[in-house]
């Protein structure tokens, strides 16, 4: 950071996962083929009414619940009123006046260290249409139009990029904890308007804010803000602070850079009023109780949890709560008996890499736990090594069957010390020269009597046991 | 002429053969296009109705009238608006729909102010709607073709929509009934929205049971519309006895009281008078009539509070009518210069001056003082009201300052200060949703006046029982216009 002081509030806008959209009953899902997900409701037909989605309003309470903010007393929402042709209404169905959620809080870890972000508000609203802008021509589609969508809003407490986009992708995890949301930025289901002030480190005033609006990718949050900061300090340096004006930019990708929309003199009012349309109701106390109890715990309290109880590496940690699926596989391995440390491991490298590789959900993946344990259980017997613990998981995999098949007496592993000691007396015998090279100085031939074994055993000796013994034997 | 007779006359005849039902709906047919030359009270006449049977439903095989922001569907629903004249619905209103299943048969779709917005029917994309009971008179609006072709005698009855009193109001000027029952009764999904939290669904017909018959088959809860309410408990015919033995209705005092009219025409001191006239009839069927004084402010109020919030959610609401999703696309270079060249041209000058005040109500540095405000006495008002609705059965009000005003006068636009509350009152029933029904009670200068009778919420029944029970005393029942060609 440089010298002064960065303040950044976020405003982050992410797609509810439902059936059917927030306001009318066309299916909410990302389809490719435009204009395939509408209802006349979405087209604003002359009279059409809205219908609140109950799904949604659950999943913003969960939300709200979430974000520890303090939920309404009733629901109702709000008219946002202005023209522009993704809008087929003339206005946004939003919540202006009583938002599901206000003055909450979240922590986050930045690089190890704590951060409590404070949220101002989180509220639901619809998504608008998608225009696509050709040379001669713009077309709609209406599939998006009315796509439930959460905005949060923060407060002014983000001090740099690098936190803005910990707190983003912190956000966007907990939504897929909560079966909240997808927050699948590839489909454009997140979108952030970012503003960014910048003051000295004493002033008890902010600086002058610029709102950058409609950032769709995580990257450009961090390059926006970091544009943005460098752009505001220049002038501040300058002595041209007074330049920096309150107004609205967007993001360049080209450039890299933010260019000026409108300023706040030309903002325009939006006429926010209750909308007249959807019946304001008391929401049900005991409802609101049970959506809290329905939510899973988050990804930071699992983190510490893992760490604490479980011993694991905050590295580790990090990896196994990066989705809940990962999460939810390794404590079920736990609850299994399996050693914590082991399953983490086997679930980071051997089976995550597998799923990537073949770009499988987790819940697809044929070795559940159980199945998994049938492998982990043997091998912290010793009867199999890891190694074979390795090709029964393969085995396992390509020909779907379970572990349990390929762990047969032919191929236990052998760790009954008295029939090594057999073994391994015989091979000595019978490599009398080498011994003898051995103990007149040629150590590296120790790798040989180990191969003799695996040789002798067809590999079913366990290692380390004739290491051991080797060492022994040839050390007298 | 059968077209002239009530419902339940009409069931008689069709269940006992003496006419088919195809016989009737060309007899509609044919006179709306007569009516149509006479007073312009249609923007569309359905020429091949879909047949029905008759069976029990009352309304089966009958014809009735559409007002032309319902929508219908394969049938042009323009709302009267140039920005809609081909607009034709891939679906239709509930309220349609549920007639549909009742086996009614639409003839026709009634010209109307523009969306709804006036109170004249002078203000249509097709033209003036002129009385059938003298063509030099308005009809009132917005329900103007509605009322017209009830009035004269096309069908029973005619769907109408009422914001302000657009319902109530042209059936008085028309000498018919107008009923609009309490808000979210019927359904409002498929009609064109005007100022949503004031817009109810209702009827125009010739007698208090026609009324309770169309609603009881119009009304039901919708899951297309989250305002609508399950009334499936009450049924409006069945419990019309006309016994009003010890009911309790009470006037305002500020509205009502010739004294508050120094410069009072002969008209209104005629038409007061005969509204006095009519309460002796209630009370001598044994129901008490009190006058009740409300505080002058609130009810000076009542004009001021509906401009501003209908003149506000009417913008909101008819921002939607861009011509960039449905209707004819506007000309220029962007799509701004298109939606303005089609707003521009659609919309007439009266529609485009309530949008501006409903814009200026909303704006942020005026929206508390306006805007919100205005709710905030809303909300008084109906608190009076329904404090009132305790010790009282229902309100009964004259409409209006009597008999409709000539198509000249209407048009210089002129309010009369003094009795603007006069003409407005009836706004209260739709501040608060309370069911509302006007009936005709008397001719001044060969022109039909009408009384109101207003309850409280849900109390539909009671409401129409006091109306039936007003109307038997009155030779007013399923009266007819004679329009000048008939004499």
């Amino acid at each position: 950071m440089g010298k002064y002081k960065a303040v950044i509030g976020l405003e982050m806008h992410c797609e509810l996962t439902s059936n059917s959209k927030v306001f009318s009953s066309a299916e909410n899902s990302y389809c490719d083929t435009p204009n395939s997900n509408v209802s006349p409701i979405d087209m604003a037909f002359p009279g059409t009414l809205p219908i609140v989605n109950k799904e949604c309003i659950k999943k913003s309470l969960m939300a709200s619940l979430v974000l520890n903010c303090t939920q309404p007393e009733f629901m109702y929402f709000d008219r946002k009123n202005y023209y522009y042709p993704d809008l087929p209404k003339g206005y946004q169905i939003t919540q202006m006046h009583a938002p599901v959620g206000v003055n909450g809080k979240i922590t986050i870890d930045v690089n190890g260290v704590e951060k409590e972000v404070e949220i101002l508000d989180i509220h639901l609203e619809e998504d608008t249409a998608n225009l696509n802008h050709f040379d001669d021509i713009s077309l709609i589609d209406y599939n998006r139009a009315g796509v439930p969508l959460l905005e949060l809003v923060t407060a002014p407490c983000i001090n740099s990029a690098e936190e803005a986009l910990t707190f983003l992708e912190y956000m966007c995890r907990v939504y897929r904890y909560c079966d909240i949301s997808d927050a699948d930025t590839k489909k454009g289901q997140v979108r952030c308007d970012v503003n960014v002030s910048i003051m000295n480190e004493d002033d008890t005033e902010f600086g002058t804010k610029v709102e950058i609006k409609g950032v769709n990718s995580f990257s450009n949050v961090v390059d926006a803000i970091n544009y943005e900061i460098k752009r505001q300090t220049e002038l501040k340096d300058a002595g041209r602070y007074h330049e920096v004006e309150q107004e609205t930019r967007r993001f360049d990708e080209e450039t890299g850079t933010t260019i000026r929309m409108r300023s706040k003199v030309d903002a325009i009012d939006y006429k926010y009023f209750v909308e007249p349309n959807i019946p304001k109701y008391r929401i049900d106390s005991s409802w609101v109780e049970s959506i809290r109890e329905s939510i899973p715990m988050l990804p930071r309290e699992r983190k510490i949890m893992y760490i604490k109880n479980f011993g694991l590496s905050e590295y580790d940690a990090n990896i196994i709560i990066k989705e809940k699926e990962y999460a939810d596989y390794f404590e079920e391995c736990i609850k299994l008996g399996m050693n914590a440390k082991n399953a983490a491991n086997w679930l980071i490298v051997q089976i995550i890499a597998y799923t990537n590789k073949f770009e499988l959900k987790l819940k697809e993946f044929y070795l559940t736990p159980p199945l998994l344990n049938q492998i982990i259980s043997e091998l912290d017997k010793g009867t199999i090594s890891s190694k074979q613990a390795k090709e029964i998981f393969n085995k396992s995999l390509e020909e779907n069957k379970e572990p349990k098949n390929y762990i047969t007496k032919d191929n236990a592993q052998i760790s009954d010390k008295n029939i090594l000691i057999e073994i391994i007396d015989k091979i000595l015998i019978t490599n009398e020269t080498q011994v003898n090279d051995y103990k007149n100085g040629r150590t590296n031939l120790f790798d040989y009597f180990v191969g003799q074994v695996m040789k002798e055993t067809k590999g079913k000796a366990n290692p380390p046991m004739v290491k051991e013994i080797l060492k022994s034997k040839l050390e007298d | 002429m059968y077209t002239t007779k009530t419902i339940e006359e009409l069931h008689e005849l069709l269940i006992n053969g003496e006419i088919t039902s195809k016989e009737l709906v060309q007899e509609s047919i044919d006179k709306s296009y007569k009516i149509k030359e006479i007073c312009n009270a249609f923007v569309t006449i359905i020429d091949n109705p879909k047949e029905g049977n008759v069976a029990e439903e009352l309304l089966s095989g009958i014809p009735y009238g559409i007002k032309d922001n319902y929508s219908t569907e394969g049938i042009l629903s323009t709302g009267s608006s140039n920005t809609l004249k081909d607009y034709i619905p891939f679906f239709s209103a509930t309220a349609v729909k549920n007639l549909e299943k009742h086996g009614a048969i639409a003839v026709n779709k009634t010209s109307m102010d523009e969306f709804g917005m006036g109170g004249t029917g002078t203000t249509c994309h097709t033209g003036i709607v002129r009385n059938p009971w003298n063509l030099n008179h308005i009809t009132g609006g917005s329900s103007a073709g509605s009322a017209a072709a009830v009035a004269a005698g096309v069908y029973p009855y005619a769907l109408g929509s009422d914001t302000g009193d657009s319902i109530r109001k042209p059936a008085a000027y028309c000498g018919i009934v107008g009923y609009k029952p309490t808000y979210g009764m019927i359904s409002r999904y498929g009609l064109f929205p005007y100022a949503s939290s004031l817009d109810h669904c209702g009827c125009l017909t010739r007698s208090v049971k026609d009324a309770a018959i169309v609603v009881d088959a119009m009304k039901g809860i919708d899951v297309k519309d989250q305002t609508s309410w399950d009334s499936s408990h009450i049924h409006l015919y069945e419990r019309i006895n006309g016994n009003i033995e010890g009911k309790k209705l009470f006037y305002i005092k500020e509205i009502v009281n010739i004294e508050n009219y120094p410069n009072a025409s002969d008209k209104l001191k005629i038409h007061l008078d005969n509204f006095q006239k009519s309460l002796d009839l209630l009370r001598n069927k044994g129901a008490q009539i009190e006058e009740v004084s409300i505080d002058e402010n609130l009810i000076k109020a009542i004009p001021s509070v509906y401009e501003c919030i209908s003149r506000a959610e009417a913008t909101s609401n008819m921002s939607n009518l861009t011509g960039i999703s449905f209707g004819p696309r506007g000309n220029g270079k962007n799509i701004v210069e298109m939606m303005k060249d089609y707003r521009t041209n659609g919309f007439s000058s009266m529609i485009k001056r309530r949008f501006v005040v409903g814009a200026f109500v909303l704006q942020k540095e005026n929206q508390e003082k306006y805007f919100v405000n205005a709710q905030r006495v809303r909300r008084l008002l109906v608190d009076k009201m329904n404090k009132l609705f305790e010790n009282y059965d229902a309100l009964i009000m004259p409409v209006s300052t009597g008999y409709a005003p000539t198509i000249d006068d209407s048009k210089d636009g002129i309010t009369n200060e003094e009795t603007i509350v006069l003409e407005e009152h009836l706004q209260i029933g739709n501040f608060g949703g309370f069911p509302s029904i006007t009936i005709p009670n008397g001719f001044i200068n060969n022109l039909p006046v009408g009384i109101n009778i207003t309850g409280k919420c849900y109390d539909d029944e009671n409401v129409l029982n006091i109306a039936y029970a007003l109307e038997c005393e009155m030779p007013y029942k399923n009266q007819v216009a004679k329009l000048k060609e008939d004499n």
